[in-house]
């Protein structure tokens, strides 16, 4: 092979690789164009065109180059796509190029070849471990206004877009017998040996291509090449109707009882999502058994300036090699510890690079190695690399012989191999530990999730012998397992010979600049040995005080050499020093993935009214309450604003007659034997005496004391009951009501069920309701005050015939009724009583009419139903029974709860009748500084009367009933309101409730 | 988390409502002291391990579950339907 001396991809080889050279992508970085392959990620598409400086680092700004090839980058992070799209801290090395892809370097101003704040490096001392502690602690009214903003500007990753994500996301739900993790040889193995079986199998993998480590690596399976193995594997797979292959699909936690997380990149590899298609999917996969097939990831060397651009790890190196096409650099040296990164050395030349050395510390190298480099013509040094220079781009290395002579070696490219660690922070995410091998020099799985098992490099045996020997046994005992039969042993498969010798360095001392342990954090060995001396020892402190191992990569290339040198330190060995352990995710996983479609509206769903295109017919204003849209008010033509149009609502209930939606109510049928014992000990007053055909107020507290919610509930027979909660409290008291049951007195004859979406329910008040329900009532239903009093509740029939039903009860002080028919009919319903009052001017009202109404007659609502209210606070402490147990019954009498000088509910006017109330106003003594000790409660509700011509309010005031007649201070700092009020009785309209039974 | 609901069967822990230790009772009836009543509304355990507690199925059947759960690995031994094991009506 040798380059291809095109302009457009300098250092693209002239063939290999699993690119596809007929399908040109072209893309920018920093505005520049360029072009790749189809098949190439941005950091391959990057070193093909010859780009080796990518980034600026995190604090000293040091020009950084492409470390990796896989999800462990640490250096590559850039912005990709603009706009509204603009994701920051995107892994070079992992995102997949597309036409018109564009990318941004990150952390450099104004440019990436020339920082200004690279002086950063020159003041280095002061920001060394623990900076922030030190440096920015006083004085402190400095933090908001200088340091914060300072150290803002100049450290800190890339800039989110900073506007409203533009794409969807989706979550989705999946099981299976066994999910596989990761595409590589033992991967796919095991997801053969399962799928062969029977079994129903899902094989997740983050990288778009399947194949792992066989991908980037010239090895031979069965005398064939490693690529055909994999070609065969995913064909036979595809084949298998129960098996499901999910590319781009990256397995982030281990959640219990079998639960994983995986988000699928639907769309990251495409310029914008296609029509209807997510960018990307959350899943939730279900998996009776799992396999963790993640591989290793390689491990740098700690030595000065082993961040410059063109250090590379040498697995990375080949991958670049075999499975891009690209030539990294063309005079490379090889920085190897083990037996692993000779292979580079023979890549490379076979790709046509000089490779002028291979340096390896070990003094006993095998025999095939040395022979290989004479071939390839490089000096084996048996020592260590001490320094690297070069600053933008690497020049040359400075070598240290075992004797201890020093020389340098020009070099574009130090492919960099120390072993590797196994990826296996997935079986640590259920608080289990891994342990260390001391065979391969690294940390291994030890105990496990349940119903996981690893395999492969990812269990530590890292050979491809061993992978395939791994994937293809706990494939078929995961089969086992799951209740399937797996296929009688086939002969494993044969590799070609492969030698892991090893003997790891972690750190080389003495070289001239600063040597990086981690690159994303820029924490230096001195930097760690600063903590061991200030007596950060243990690897939790380590990590905070150095910020070691955090960030977007969270040290996967850093946490070991971190160990080593604090063991070093101290003295210990790396498995005294211990290991931080792994949460989830895996790799940084989006917000907008986990929250899928729940945002902005969609946050939760709407719900509507049966009623609801009658309002919007109507030109309703709607208002959220609770879950559902309610129609607020509803304007005419010429009404300014909105309390004129109110205040015109209230007007036509309280002369003629207004008709209202309140289908959003709870409703709650109740029957059986024992129902109205249930209600006598749900509710604080008594329910055995209500007569059949009767509605009666009940409030309910909760245990503690507290009230719970109100309503109405009807005696429909002897054995059924109807009760109506506040439209909030629905599903809560539901809930209640079913604990009650279920769980305190199973043995009552009762039965319950939500009834509250099966009616529509519309209210009719005014002194007309009666005429215009007589309009729609079957005529054999005597509607007059003798027949249906106030308080009636009982079955009609409505229209000819229809099944309804009416109550006589009241928000509003009026004369009111109820009138409830099944849900589909809430429609016709409305239209039909509509044309009733047309002759009274029957007027639609809202929300807003309602609560006006409401405080002119001083009942409570929400506002008032706080949870911090008692029965007693609210004047209804005459209601509470004291013949009978009900939740809530003791608490209620605790010393605190029945003080005098609790905040009690009453009615408060502007003493100045022009003056406007404000809700949340605080009440203050006459006289009185506004301030906490002063406080004596506030005001819950206000609105502004018609009828009375000024402003009304109701609020919790300290001994309030006993005042009535004082005035107080409504204080409300808010905006800018201090007036004073006049404490009354909450019942501004109406006092006698002649209206009401009219 | 998985619950076995013994009306639906295994069920993600979405669908459920947690509302803590199963075991206390409820001190019923008009003799009941206030003392008890305070025990009840205020005092649970909180051990690592072994936890009888109570589930709601709330977007499932809407029964009352009584759970037996491993506090400390999630493990659930078993679910019985409230309102047969009476879990709060045997004082």
């Amino acid at each position: 092979m040798s380059t291809q001396a095109s302009n457009k991809q300098p250092c693209r080889l002239g063939s290999g690789g699993v690119i596809d050279r007929t399908q040109t992508r072209s893309f920018r970085f920093d505005g520049k164009r360029y072009e790749g392959y189809a098949g190439d990620t941005l950091a391959s598409a990057l070193l093909a065109n010859g780009i080796r400086l990518v980034g600026r680092s995190f604090k000293y700004h040091r020009p950084r180059g492409i470390l990796s090839a896989g999800p462990e980058e640490p250096n590559a992070l850039v912005e990709l796509r603009a706009g509204a799209r603009r994701e920051p801290n995107t892994r070079a090395t992992v995102a997949e190029l597309y036409h018109g892809l564009e990318a941004r370097s990150q952390n450099r101003w104004p440019s990436l070849a020339f920082d200004l704040l690279s002086v950063n490096g020159l003041v280095s001392p002061a920001l060394v471990a623990g900076f922030y502690y030190k440096t920015f602690m006083w004085p402190a009214s400095f933090w908001e206004k200088l340091y914060e903003p300072l150290i803002r500007r100049a450290a800190g990753l890339g800039r989110a877009a900073g506007h409203e994500d533009p794409d969807h996301y989706e979550k989705a739900f999946a099981f299976c017998d066994l999910l596989v993790i990761g595409g590589g040889p033992a991967g796919l193995s095991a997801a053969l040996a399962a799928g062969r079986s029977g079994a129903r199998v899902i094989l997740c993998d983050e990288d778009f291509r399947l194949g792992g480590r066989l991908l980037t690596e010239k090895r031979e399976i069965d005398a064939r090449a490693g690529s055909e193995w994999i070609a065969d594997a995913l064909a036979e797979l595809a084949s298998m109707p129960d098996v499901t292959i999910m590319p781009r699909s990256t397995v982030y936690g281990v959640y219990d009882h079998g639960i994983y997380g995986v988000v699928e990149r639907v769309s990251d590899h495409l310029p914008v999502p296609s029509a209807h298609q997510p960018r990307q999917r959350a899943w939730r996969i279900n998996a009776r058994r799992a396999i963790l097939a993640a591989g290793a990831i390689e491990r740098p060397i700690v030595f000065a300036g082993n961040d410059t651009p063109g250090v590379m790890l040498a697995g990375a190196v080949r991958a670049y090699l075999n499975r891009y096409g690209v030539l990294p650099g063309r005079q490379a040296v090889v920085f190897t510890t083990g037996d692993d990164g000779w292979a580079t050395a023979r890549d490379l030349a076979a790709a046509g690079a000089s490779v002028s050395a291979i340096v390896d510390p070990r003094r006993e190298i095998d025999s095939a190695l040395t022979l290989l480099a004479g071939k390839i013509g490089a000096r084996v040094i048996t020592g260590v690399v001490a320094s690297a220079s070069g600053g933008r781009a690497l020049r040359s290395i400075t070598v240290r012989e075992a004797s201890g002579r020093e020389h340098s070696i020009p070099c574009d490219l130090l492919a960099v191999s120390n072993g590797w660690n196994p990826t296996l922070h997935l079986t640590s995410h259920q608080n289990t530990r891994p342990v260390w091998d001391e065979s391969i020099h690294a940390f291994v799985p030890d105990a496990l999730p349940a119903g996981l098992a690893v395999a492969g490099s990812a269990a530590g045996r890292l050979s491809l012998a061993q992978a395939l020997e791994d994937g293809a046994r706990l494939g078929a005992e995961a089969a086992s397992a799951c209740g399937f039969t797996p296929r009688a042993e086939m002969q494993p498969p044969k590799t070609d010979p492969e030698s892991l010798g090893l003997s790891p360095v972690w750190r080389v001392k003495g070289g001239k600049g600063k040597a990086f342990v981690d690159f994303q954090n820029d924490v230096t060995d001195g930097d760690i040995e600063l903590a061991a001396r200030e007596g950060f020892k243990p690897v939790e402190h380590l990590k905070r005080y150095t910020t070691l191992g955090m960030a977007t990569d969270q040290g996967k290339t850093s946490n070991i050499a971190g160990l080593a040198i604090m063991a070093e330190q101290t003295a210990k060995t790396i498995p005294q020093t211990g290991t931080t352990i792994f949460r989830p995710p895996y790799t940084p996983v989006a917000i907008g993935a986990l929250a899928g479609h729940h945002r902005a509206r969609d946050f939760r769903p709407t719900r509507l009214s049966p009623t609801h295109d009658w309002s919007r017919e109507q030109g309703a204003v709607f208002v959220e309450a609770g879950p559902w849209l309610r129609a607020q008010y509803y304007p005419r033509p010429g009404e300014s604003d909105w309390l004129t149009t109110v205040n015109r609502e209230v007007r036509a209930v309280r002369s003629t007659v207004g008709i209202c939606d309140v289908s959003t109510l709870g409703k709650i049928d109740i029957q059986g034997a024992d129902a109205a014992e249930f209600l006598e000990r749900v509710y604080i007053n008594g329910w055995k005496a209500l007569p059949v055909g009767k509605a009666r107020y009940g409030l309910m507290l909760r245990e503690d004391g507290f009230v719970m919610d109100d309503g109405t509930t009807s005696r429909l027979s002897e054995t059924h009951f109807l009760m109506t909660t506040t439209t909030a409290n629905a599903g809560k008291v539901m809930q209640h009501l079913e604990f009650c049951h279920q769980v305190l007195w199973p043995d009552l004859d009762v039965a319950m069920v939500s009834v509250s979406e099966q009616w529509a329910q519309a209210s009719i008040a005014g002194p007309k309701a009666r005429a215009v329900l007589q309009g729609v009532v079957d005529p054999q239903h005597d509607l007059s005050n003798e027949a249906f009093p106030y308080l009636a509740a009982r079955a009609v029939t409505v229209g000819g015939g229809l099944p309804a039903r009416l109550f006589r009860i009241s928000f509003s002080g009026e004369l009111a009724y109820e009138l409830a028919v099944p849900a589909e009919q809430g429609e016709a319903m409305m239209r039909a009583l509509m044309a009733a009052g047309a002759e009274h001017g029957i007027t639609p009202y809202g929300t807003e009419a309602l609560g006006v109404m409401r405080i002119e007659k001083g009942h409570v609502a929400g506002n008032e139903l706080s949870g911090q209210t008692t029965a007693r606070d609210l004047g209804l402490g005459k209601m509470m029974s004291s013949k009978k147990d009900y939740v809530g019954r003791l608490m209620a009498k605790r010393a605190a709860l029945v003080e005098a000088d609790r905040p009690i509910f009453v009615g408060f006017r502007p003493v100045n009748r022009s003056e406007r109330l404000r809700a949340g106003a605080h009440f203050i003594g006459i006289g009185k500084a506004a301030t906490m000790e002063n406080d004596e409660g506030y005001m819950t509700s206000v609105a502004y009367s018609p009828h009375l011509g000024h402003w009304m309010g109701l609020g919790l005031l300290r001994n309030g009933q006993a005042r009535i007649g004082e005035r107080v201070r409504a204080f409300d700092p808010v905006r800018n309101g201090d007036i004073e009020v006049e404490i009354c009785n909450p019942v501004f309209l109406d006092p006698e409730g002649a209206r009401l039974h009219g | 988390m998985r619950i076995t609901c013994p009306y639906c069967g295994a069920r993600d822990a979405q669908e459920f409502g947690y509302l803590g230790d199963a075991n206390p009772q409820r001190p019923d009836g008009m003799d009941a002291t206030e003392a008890a009543m305070h025990d009840y509304v205020h005092l649970r355990d909180n051990p690592a391990g072994r936890h009888r507690e109570l589930w709601y199925h709330g977007a499932g059947c809407h029964a009352w579950l009584v759970v037996t759960r491993d506090t400390r690995t999630h493990a659930i031994e078993a679910v019985e339907v409230a309102r047969k094991t009476k879990a709060g009506a045997a004082a």
